[in-house]
């Protein structure tokens, strides 16, 4: 309800006139995707837990605390602070889906936590997200832009680097352990949180592009090397981060690739081309696998000698489909 | 050679995926009362995947709606289905989808609005694949008895 004052009158949501479709195609879409973390088994894997070397441990819990974080801004600031920007009330109402569930994501840690760590071993982590400088620089990064006289389009692009370039130094950990067959339900939680992530960048990208296409060429240039320049320096920090974390377990390089990866795919959100050429986003097959587990790869296109079966097409019916 | 005929919703990551492949290729409209495409002849379709988290409204309803005539369905040969990794194991389902109501190939996977390297591989995979179409199609009109 944010542009209305006292003058004009005060106007409830009609989810029956829709001034864009795409607001009730993302709020279907969360909303059947609705989770809690008490859906998962997460106690089954106490057993696995307990295979790590303490620094696994540690390095663990603290890719969580920082992941917490971020959850934490965006459940407090920036969605809240996106809803001031929406330009229907579907809008708005889908982005107070997006702030809880980000409060929803926040506190999966921490059930993580409480399953799997000691007291000690959480209080410590959650001190070093305090005191570790690139997490709080990157998180200051964002903020900067939640600021309350900041452009509601740099806002956007902030926002789109957040959900889909951010959180990947940490969603990489529990995809490798997967890939180890270790934390596997730990993993299925956080895929949970991938997927709603990846709707979220979705849709706040959706919205970037339509407020960015009524704008003049010249505006439009301006915020094109605005989004380059943040993702340029979230990039530096990210990858001291990265390296800081996981130098010690020999998986940095790989983890860079990672983040190149979802930096294109970030800048595809916001509707820009990719930064980052194929070489660099050369992922490893098995933290792929991980991310999409059971889903076959019909590659033909790919392979070499395929021969194609041609068949012939069947009647289909509007219900076949599940419309 | 075949052409492609493709849907991208408002987002336009399947229209600029087309766009860079520079390939001949028509649109299916975003509303349901434009006019559909006319298929010239054999076509691929490409399709982004907007299942939800238990798979259902994978393949958008204009899809649907064009494929459900006969005619435009005939003459259908594969799909090339977009999506996003980070929806698990229903990472584009919609190509899986068509592929089977229509049990033609699926022929390619991307994500988004696709990469340099998604680009190369449909483009030779495409050429490839007419080539591999006409010959069947000779082949089968030299079988059949006149």
């Amino acid at each position: 309800m944010n542009h209305m004052t006292l003058k004009t009158p005060l106007r409830a949501i009609n989810w029956n006139r829709l001034q864009d479709e795409k607001d009730l195609e993302v709020w279907n879409r969360l909303t059947v995707n609705f989770w809690l973390p008490e859906k998962v088994p997460l106690s089954n894997d106490v057993q696995s837990w307990a295979t790590l070397t303490p620094a696994e441990r540690e390095l663990t819990i603290r890719v969580f605390t920082g992941l917490t974080l971020l959850d934490t801004i965006q459940n407090t600031v920036g969605a809240p602070a996106l809803m001031g920007d929406a330009r229907t009330p579907h809008e708005e109402a889908v982005l107070s889906n997006v702030a809880f569930m980000e409060a929803v994501h926040a506190r999966s840690y921490s059930s993580i936590f409480s399953t799997l760590c000691s007291t000690p071993e959480v209080d410590a982590a959650f001190r070093w997200s305090e005191e570790n400088q690139h997490l709080q620089a990157k998180a200051r990064l964002i903020l900067h832009e939640y600021n309350a006289g900041a452009d509601p389009l740099k806002r956007k692009i902030a926002s789109v680097f957040l959900e889909s370039f951010l959180f990947y130094s940490g969603f990489y950990l529990p995809m490798y352990w997967s890939s180890r067959a270790k934390l596997t339900n730990t993993a299925d939680l956080i895929r949970l949180i991938i997927r709603d992530e990846a709707v979220h960048g979705y849709y706040i990208g959706y919205k970037f592009q339509r407020g960015l296409e009524v704008l003049p060429e010249s505006e439009r240039a301006k915020l094109k090397d605005f989004a380059f320049a943040l993702l340029f320096d979230l990039y530096e920090v990210e990858a001291k981060y990265t390296a800081e974390l996981y130098d010690g377990i020999g998986l940095t390089e790989d983890v860079k690739n990672f983040l190149h990866y979802n930096a294109n795919k970030a800048l595809q959100n916001l509707g820009y081309e990719a930064l980052f050429p194929p070489q660099a986003c050369e992922v490893n097959p098995a933290i792929l696998a991980a991310l999409s587990p059971d889903s076959e790869n019909h590659d033909f296109f790919s392979g070499s000698g395929s021969s194609y079966v041609i068949g012939k097409a069947v009647a289909t019916e509007d219900d076949d489909w599940n419309f | 050679m075949g052409r492609l005929i493709y849907y991208s919703s408002a987002s336009g990551n399947t229209a600029r995926f087309i766009e860079k492949l520079g390939l001949p290729a028509q649109r299916i409209p975003i509303s349901p009362e434009a006019e559909m495409p006319v298929p010239e002849g054999p076509f691929v379709l490409v399709t982004p995947s907007y299942a939800d988290g238990l798979g259902r409204g994978a393949v958008a309803k204009q899809v649907i709606r064009f494929l459900n005539d006969p005619e435009r369905r005939g003459l259908l040969r594969g799909v090339i289905a977009s999506g996003n990794r980070n929806f698990g194991s229903l990472y584009a389902c919609a190509g899986g989808l068509v592929a089977t109501k229509c049990n033609v190939p699926v022929l390619y996977r991307f994500e988004l609005a696709g990469t340099e390297t998604d680009i190369d591989r449909v483009r030779a995979g495409l050429a490839k694949f007419w080539g591999t179409e006409c010959s069947t199609c000779t082949q089968m009109e030299q079988l059949t008895p006149a």
